[in-house]
């Protein structure tokens, strides 16, 4: 299972990357797909909607299980990655590049209390059991 | 503790993704249900299915037992080897299970029932056995392994991975069974494919896995099953009817007998109970996937969907649903996914059969 060190995570498998603009890009994780399995539907949330930290704002479903998509953090959708709704199977293949949306933080510095990579691989490890 | 097949190790030994199903560690997919399903459907792929329980019914009067315990009237089935798919139905004409029976002699019937209904199954035919055939033996075969090879090649993979078997098993119709030494080889299936469920004596099962695994023939874990079942418009014991729903409103009247003079276990109820819904086939019409248990609003008033999924074959969502009667063919219905209503059209199925999508 593949985990960035670069990257921030919820409890939630989420993934989330700050980027040099100031937005954050979000996916889901390696363990997360690899848990729903084939990626056959991605519904992203709409350009522009206000979201809360913790809020569904997306689902992705395989062809055994829909898993809801929560907001990392609190911000505006200002990009939705189009293209994985047509090829929702690019999740599978590359969860890390294979991002669903971006958000304009409402406060700068919100990312700092996602999991770093250890913590999540440590929350991963809990739920294992 | 759940329990094991004899080719758990197998499944462990190809990455396989074990779940916990009916109470028995199995395989749910080795990497990519999509493939494993594209496999059974262009070329072959093999499922361990041992999970399912042979029942052999033994003994003089074998027939005419199981002509009050089965739906479908055995009496279709003369021909030595020959299978009949049919529903066990309880006084109220609910579904205990459905199972297939093969006749092999008159006093030799082999029935293969559902794993997670097995011992209410077995209870339930020795309690019927106690009222009308004391003398019937009734042995479930727990030491047998079963093997589904599906798929377009799945004969001819079969035939290289076990040589000898061609020339029994060639001219072999579907839905058919023979015996060949200690295998019990029948040209049935749940996928919509040519093929061969093979049960065979538990220590040779790895052998034959590993020969198949050999010939090209690719391991497909229940995941697929279920999605290439649903194209096959099989019914799933559990999603599709079950105890508290007659064949009759689950799309298997076609499977129950009520032109004989046959009295069966079930019949009463099925003459006096209305029928007031159906089962028909439903395709969304834009993108999103249909799950079990969604609300389906149609003009004739509200149904359920009873088994839904992604089809691979159609690239979009396919679904059986128990709906109103008068729900016809052609009808554009809605159905409710999360907070949306999104359209679904009624269609026959099966969806997809040797390959070809008919839908």
């Amino acid at each position: 299972m593949s985990i960035p060190t670069d990257l921030r995570y919820t409890k939630t498998h989420e993934w989330a990357r700050l980027e040099a603009d100031g937005s954050v890009t979000v996916g889901i994780t390696d363990h997360a797909q690899d848990l729903l399995g084939d990626m056959v539907f991605v519904e992203n949330p709409a350009l522009g909607r206000q979201l809360e930290a913790g809020e569904e704002c997306a689902v992705v479903e395989s062809v055994k299980a829909a898993s809801d998509v929560y907001a990392p953090i609190a911000g505006a959708v200002v990009a939705i990655n189009d293209k994985i709704e047509s090829a929702p199977e690019a999740i599978n293949k590359d969860p890390y590049g294979a991002w669903m949306f971006k958000l304009k933080p409402a406060q700068a510095g919100d990312l700092d209390g996602l999991l770093d990579a250890a913590a999540y691989q440590a929350h991963v490890e809990s739920e294992a059991h | 503790m759940l329990k094991q097949t004899p080719l758990n190790a197998k499944h462990r030994e190809a990455n396989a993704k074990l779940v916990d199903f009916s109470g028995w560690e199995m395989p749910i997919h080795y990497g990519s249900q999509i493939e494993e399903h594209h496999a059974v459907r262009r070329d072959a792929g093999m499922f361990d299915v041992s999970h399912m329980l042979p029942v052999d019914i033994k003994g003089e009067g074998a027939r005419a037992f199981l002509r009050q315990l089965i739906a479908n009237n055995v009496d279709k089935l003369q021909t030595t080897g020959k299978a009949l798919y049919s529903c066990m139905l309880h006084e109220g004409g609910g579904v205990v299970d459905d199972l297939i029976v093969y006749f092999m002699s008159e006093t030799w019937f082999r029935l293969v029932v559902n794993a997670g209904c097995a011992d209410k199954d077995l209870a339930w035919m020795e309690e019927q056995r106690n009222r009308y055939a004391p003398g019937l033996q009734i042995l479930p075969c727990r030491d047998l392994a079963m093997i589904a090879v599906q798929g377009p090649n799945a004969a001819a993979k079969f035939w290289q991975a076990l040589p000898g078997s061609e020339g029994p098993t060639r001219s072999m119709q579907p839905f058919t069974a023979i015996v060949i030494g200690s295998m019990f080889v029948a040209r049935t299936g749940y996928t919509g494919e040519d093929g061969f469920e093979i049960m065979l004596p538990a220590k040779a099962a790895p052998y034959l896995w590993q020969a198949l695994l050999e010939a090209g023939v690719k391991p497909c874990g229940l995941g697929a099953r279920d999605t290439l079942r649903l194209e096959a418009g099989m019914n799933l014991f559990g999603q599709d009817m079950d105890e508290k729903t007659t064949p009759l409103e689950s799309g298997l009247a076609w499977t129950v007998d009520m032109a004989s003079e046959r009295d069966f276990i079930g019949k009463a109820a099925l003459l006096r109970l209305p029928r007031d819904k159906q089962l028909i086939g439903l395709k969304l019409l834009e993108r999103g996937v249909l799950r079990g248990h969604q609300k389906v609003h149609t003009a004739q008033g509200e149904g359920e969907v009873t088994s839904g999924t992604f089809s691979p074959t159609l690239n979009g969502a396919i679904a059986l649903a128990r709906v109103p009667m008068g729900v016809a063919v052609g009808d554009r219905v809605e159905v409710s996914i999360r907070d949306k209503r999104l359209p679904a059209r009624v269609v026959k199925y099966p969806f997809v059969r040797n390959g070809k999508t008919l839908v």
